[in-house]
């Protein structure tokens, strides 16, 4: 080999083989991470598609169009129109004639009241006695309403009950279906949005029940939360970081906050238990207590958000600060909390999403109840969004399946709005430099 | 002196080299003794328990540009923060010694470090303008002290500063925008139209041109040369051919000591300590 041709070490046939291992090392690597990402979005997606799968049919449900006679003589004998009378009175009646008139062949007592039984029972009395109630002119009239079926009929029509199964392992029988069908054809039972859904509260009855008292009572839980643990929360990490002496006892502080992040949410419930139930006295199932509750769990999140941001700040800015003569006070609230915001902003809506998905503390504090009506204050028994979920999948009847499934579907659209108002936040308060 | 030194700066570019710089100043008559600003006596910083700065002795001149320069690690930085009393922000730094600032202890007991920063203002390395607009970086200082009671006036202070930072030009048309936007130079002269928004008698400039190009760096330069018509001003320098363009002192630090203070001429042209000629003339350093 001539001296001209003297390679360098870095183009051996060794140098080359190792620059090869180097390579395959590195596509190693990224085939491992592609891998990775491919399988958690394979779960991911077959949760997302699942969770739609089975609750989007919730969204939509039977209604049925009779016509129903409301007679003088049945709702108000003396003609008083008494409001008191007209509560009392017999509207299940009214809705049993209705459909007796409809199907005039059914006379036996069996088949009289499995007729009836494809109607929501109460959801179709109770209709027509707030109209009555409303409107007592009404009465002697004849009117068309459309009733939701019962959650049996409703299945049944969205293929969730098999038609094809023997007759004693259906929960709806042979003569119902025919009757189904009939009114199907008839086109006076069709499919509608379910607005009912999303506007009433929970209910036995799973073709009336809704998310709305959920919502509304985890809304009220979570501004509870939010005012106690944002204003408590930020002030007690400006204090820790920029003001408090460093010696034992703040170091003790310190390491107690982490601690507490990762206490199980329950040890919150029994606290709230204890001191918020039995000491102060609060009313159970309040969203009140719930919310001081889930304000206690997302506090150290929140401190411990606010300090890593406060110290991600650039001290060059807060030396120019103080350089110009600013108070260290004046510098910590001009500067460095402003260009901390997004940080702080953006850790107290994570916590706060956190504690929307909270059911255990929940639970401890009597937010479990079965409330059927809409909350009007913080003092009133609510329940809350993962609270209902549990609920409603511990009940037994088919339709309970797609609610709960809807109610998670609620849940995560209202979680997903929580993170975009973060990021929107965080953007915004960064774009403005 | 004078026309030598806006004779280059006319011409952008063309800087004099250190050589050049010290021929003009050995043909210019030594700066006239004037009264003195700052009297150190002693002082010492500790870092908990490491002393960074030995016993320095000094008197800075109530007028005129001092050069503070020597090798990294010398404690030049930290003999400046000591001035404005940055150095309480350090947790565990101590200073000891005596201050005099007109013949007053500025680490005495009735000195608030908050009135005295408004006395003594500050320039640092990297330009930290607020993430505010240039208004608003300009008016921060004087809004803080309440210096102006009326927006007209708080108007005035802010143009005045940025005109004689020799900003107000390139800026006059956009004050609302971001400071932030601006250039690294003209960041670093809106930092001091902030730091003389608030009227101070001294401006401490911790190598302020380190961060910027040269033309930039003269455009520095040349603010500094008509700022020390109104301010004592203390600079820290990496730079020994802007020393001597720009001070009329200099001191040189070594290793936590004040090797020698003198003329700026006599220390780039006569040093008495070969510590210094060594640094000077680039064998060290």
């Amino acid at each position: 080999m001539s001296a001209n041709a003297k390679t360098s070490i870095h183009q051996t046939d060794q140098a080359l083989g190792r620059l090869a291992k180097r390579k395959a090392k590195e596509n190693r690597f990224r085939y491992a991470g592609i891998a990775a990402v491919v399988i958690a979005m394979v779960m991911l997606g077959w949760l997302v598609v699942s969770l739609v799968g089975t609750g989007y049919t919730a969204f939509f449900q039977h209604y049925l169009t009779i016509t129903v006679t409301l007679s003088e003589s049945d709702l108000d004998p003396h003609g008083a129109r008494d409001a008191d009378q007209l509560r009392k009175a017999n509207y299940r009646k009214i809705i049993q004639q209705a459909l007796y008139s409809r199907f005039p062949d059914v006379t036996d007592r069996r088949g009289k009241r499995s007729l009836f039984h494809t109607v929501s029972a109460s959801g179709a009395t109770n209709q027509v006695r707030q109209m009555v109630y409303q409107d007592p002119d009404l009465v002697g009239r004849k009117i068309t309403i459309t009733v939701p079926t019962s959650d049996d009929v409703d299945q049944l029509l969205k293929g969730h009950i098999d038609r094809d199964a023997p007759e004693d392992l259906r929960k709806v029988s042979d003569q119902q279906i025919e009757w189904v069908d009939q009114m199907v054809a008839s086109g006076d039972l069709t499919l509608e949005f379910n607005w009912r859904f999303f506007t009433s509260a929970d209910s036995r009855d799973p073709e009336l029940a809704g998310i709305a008292g959920a919502v509304v009572g985890s809304i009220m839980a979570l501004g509870v939360a939010f005012m106690l643990s944002v204003p408590v929360g930020v002030g007690a990490a400006v204090y820790l970081e920029e003001f408090a002496p460093h010696n034992r006892l703040t170091d003790f502080i310190e390491i107690n906050i982490n601690n507490l992040a990762a206490v199980p949410s329950i040890v919150f419930g029994l606290l709230g238990l204890a001191v918020f139930l039995n000491f102060f006295g609060l009313p159970r199932s309040a969203p009140l207590v719930g919310g001081m509750v889930l304000g206690l769990m997302t506090l150290p999140t929140i401190i411990i958000a606010t300090r890593s941001a406060l110290r991600a700040v650039s001290p060059s800015i807060i030396d120019g600060a103080l350089s110009l003569g600013a108070s260290h006070t004046q510098a910590v609230f001009h500067h460095k909390v402003p260009l901390a915001a997004s940080g702080i902003l953006t850790g107290s809506i994570i916590g706060m999403a956190q504690a929307l998905g909270e059911t255990a503390p929940l639970l401890m504090i009597g937010m479990v109840a079965f409330v059927t009506e809409i909350p009007t204050s913080v003092m009133e028994p609510a329940s809350a969004l993962p609270v209902q979920i549990f609920l409603w999948s511990d009940s037994a009847e088919r339709a309970w399946a797609e609610r709960t499934s809807a109610a998670i579907i609620v849940l995560l659209l209202v979680l997903i709005t929580m993170n975009a108002i973060a990021i929107f936040l965080r953007s915004r308060l960064e774009r403005r430099w | 002196m004078e026309a030598a030194q806006t004779n280059y700066i006319g011409s952008i570019g063309l800087k004099p080299s250190m050589g050049e710089v010290i021929e003009m100043m050995a043909s210019a008559p030594a700066t006239e003794t004037t009264k003195t600003k700052f009297e150190c006596r002693d002082v010492e910083v500790f870092y908990s328990d490491k002393r960074a700065l030995h016993g320095i002795n000094m008197d800075v001149p109530d007028s005129g540009v001092t050069a503070l320069i020597g090798p990294s690690g010398c404690g030049k930085s930290t003999f400046l923060r000591v001035f404005n009393r940055m150095n309480d922000t350090i947790p565990n730094a101590r200073v000891a010694g005596q201050i005099l600032m007109d013949g007053q202890d500025i680490y005495s007991k009735d000195i608030d470090p908050v009135l005295l920063r408004a006395r003594v203002g500050m320039v640092f390395q990297k330009p930290n303008p607020f993430p505010k607009s240039i208004y608003d970086n300009v008016a921060y200082g004087p809004r803080i002290h309440g210096l102006a009671l009326r927006k007209n006036d708080l108007d005035n202070i802010v143009e005045k500063s940025l005109v004689r930072a020799g900003l107000w030009n390139e800026v006059k048309d956009r004050l609302k925008e971001p400071g932030t936007g601006l250039s690294g130079g003209q960041q670093q002269r809106l930092v001091i139209a902030r730091a003389i928004a608030v009227s101070p008698e001294v401006i401490l400039m911790d190598e302020p041109a380190s961060a910027l190009d040269p033309i930039a760096t003269a455009k520095l330069e040349e603010l500094i040369d008509e700022l020390k018509e109104k301010y004592c001003i203390l600079i820290v320098t990496h730079s020994m051919a802007q020393a001597a363009r720009v001070s009329q002192k200099t001191a040189f630090f070594h290793l936590g000591d004040l090797v020698e203070y003198d003329d700026t001429q006599t220390i780039f042209t006569n040093p008495k300590d070969q510590r210094t000629q060594d640094y000077i003339t680039g064998r060290t350093g």
